[in-house]
């Protein structure tokens, strides 16, 4: 569904993605993970349209998406949520939600029916009137996810849905992102909380310093001394397998 | 629902009482004040499109006043086309030029005080162009003729200039009625309240800006036409005046943004203000200092305009950031 070829990015001297390759199919749970400044929301950035790759080809559903705008990508089905929440803090959550579902009917009922339903979905009905900027973390974390959904996408991209979560917050959102991939969405997620990693993906990917450095299914890449190495420094694989 | 049609009811009601209004008040002055106010509030309501509904300001709105006024001024006096339908260009001028302006400047990303900077660019450059260019009239002006009919949209009395500002502001109302509950008016407030998030909800950021700058310059074009009609009077100075675009955008902040009735609020007050502080002081230029201290005073204490104080005591939750976002704007 997604396939991505040798993407690079430069910011001046710094490879922040090096020829990066990875592929997403349909109705999968994919999730990218990695150190912070590894890359992943860069690489994000640049998949969903918001950053020019310095090199590389992006495909969604066979076609190349290179150079289009974001705009154009959510109207193909790929849309994005910000690790940063961005929500239109001046308006009720029920006009941030309307605001995606616009995207598929110029009808204003018909938006606000979708938006009605997809609050259903990420559990936020009862915070419908409220104003965007009055939500909790969790709540913000939460619109993000429902604007991104009334867009009605085939592939979603989250960037961090669950920092800042407490562990209950973060059991929630993993009910409703396993909802959400059942409903036929392919989820393509960045994640620091392990615990959410392990249980919702169905595959890996692990970046490194702008480099890909493993991929496969979540438990054979906790084991993977490359990966621990990255995580906790040079030499903590050895002393983690001395120590077992 | 039952607010909808209540919001309706009072608007009819409303509407009526401006269309009697004249038959209760025989002083041309009040006419006349009246009819500066439904043409300023107007003018307002198209920097409202784009000022208080899209987020983008605008400096130079004067520049589709100005090229409206124009239009429809040199094809009557040159070409003896009739106003009645000169305004219909002039809307198209006016649009015409909020393409070009827009095109190039969301194009090229410009936003906040950079973009406000050169719209006010623009309408200089138009204004020095009027100048200098001879089917204009150049300094000297053009000078049009009365002749009272509908064909030249003017009118024997004061009365007829009333009705005629009433319906552009009508329109202009409408305009902003029917953008609250659509989708392109959700698309400007989402594109005001942040860009990124959408664009990333698959918003054209940059068509929807393109068409509401469109919007905002037919508007001053028919604005344009309703002014030299009226005054039968035009040169670079007033037609690309910087005094006007400040005084659509001062009204409309000080009533409200992005609000329906916060351009006609404002220019109800502002002139009302203005009027009486002129007519009760007679030192010369000490009405103006009075008029100054009562908009900081607005500016200072009702960041989100008066249409935003009442609504404030209405619901207390609701848009902080905008306020926020807002009185840095103004400060």
């Amino acid at each position: 569904m997604l396939r991505v070829n040798n993407l690079t990015k430069k910011f001046g001297g710094l490879v922040a993605v090096s020829s990066v390759d990875l592929e997403v199919n349909e109705k999968e749970i994919v999730s990218l993970i990695g150190p912070n400044g590894a890359g992943k929301t860069t690489l994000f950035a640049m998949v969903a349209g918001f950053l020019k790759a310095d090199e590389g080809e992006i495909n969604f559903e066979n076609a190349s998406i290179v150079g289009m705008k974001p705009h154009q990508i959510c109207q193909r089905g790929m849309v994005r949520t910000f690790q940063i929440t961005q929500p239109f803090a001046g308006l009720t959550t029920l006009q941030n939600i309307m605001v995606g579902a616009y995207s598929n009917t110029p009808q204003t009922i018909s938006a606000r029916k979708k938006a009605e339903e997809v609050a259903e979905v990420v559990g936020m009905t009862s915070l419908l009137s409220q104003g965007a900027d009055g939500l909790t973390v969790a709540g913000r974390k939460r619109l993000e996810l429902a604007r991104a959904l009334a867009t009605d996408p085939k592939l979603l991209l989250l960037d961090e849905v669950m920092a800042g979560l407490n562990p209950a917050e973060i059991d929630e959102i993993v009910k409703v992102i396993k909802g959400i991939r059942d409903r036929g969405v392919t989820i393509f997620l960045i994640e620091h909380v392990m615990k959410a990693v392990m249980n919702l993906s169905d595959r890996t990917y692990v970046l490194n310093d702008g480099k890909l450095i493993a991929s496969g299914t979540p438990s054979s890449v906790a084991e993977n001394p490359q990966v621990i190495e990255a995580y906790l420094g040079h030499g903590a694989a050895e002393a983690m397998a001395e120590g077992a | 629902m039952s607010n909808l049609r209540r919001h309706l009811a009072f608007l009819v009601l409303g509407a009526l009482g401006l269309i009697i209004l004249p038959y209760f008040i025989s002083s041309r002055f009040y006419i006349d004040v009246l009819t500066l106010i439904f043409f300023t509030a107007y003018l307002g309501q198209s920097w409202n499109i784009l000022g208080g509904y899209a987020g983008q300001f605008s400096f130079g709105g004067v520049m589709f006043f100005g090229t409206g006024a124009y239009v429809s001024s040199i094809l009557l006096t040159t070409f003896g086309f009739p106003p009645i339908f000169g305004i219909f260009l002039a809307i198209l001028g006016g649009a015409f030029l909020g393409l070009i302006v827009g095109y190039m400047s969301f194009r090229s990303g410009l936003k906040g005080s950079y973009f406000a900077l050169i719209t006010l660019a623009f309408a200089e450059l138009l204004r020095v162009l009027a100048n200098s260019v001879e089917f204009t009239g150049g300094g000297v002006g053009l000078f049009l003729t009365y002749a009272p009919g509908l064909s030249n949209l003017q009118f024997e009395t004061p009365v007829g200039f009333y009705y005629f500002a009433l319906v552009l502001m009508f329109i202009s109302i409408a305009i902003v009625y029917w953008l609250e509950g659509s989708r392109f008016g959700a698309q400007l407030v989402a594109i005001r309240e942040n860009e990124d998030a959408a664009e990333a909800l698959g918003i054209d950021t940059l068509r929807c800006k393109i068409y509401a700058i469109m919007i905002m310059g037919a508007m001053g074009g028919a604005a344009g036409t309703f002014y030299s009609q009226k005054y039968l009077y035009l040169d670079p100075p007033i037609a690309y005046s910087i005094h006007l675009s400040v005084e659509m955008l001062l009204v409309t902040i000080v009533g409200g943004m992005g609000t329906i009735f916060g351009p006609l609020v404002g220019a109800f007050v502002l002139h009302t203000v203005n009027e009486v502080a002129r007519h009760f002081i007679d030192t010369p230029g000490l009405s103006l200092i009075v008029y100054g201290l009562i908009l900081i005073i607005i500016i200072g204490y009702l960041p989100n305009g008066l249409i935003g104080a009442f609504k404030k005591k209405e619901k207390k939750s609701g848009s902080n950031s905008l306020d926020k976002k807002r009185s840095r704007e103004e400060s």
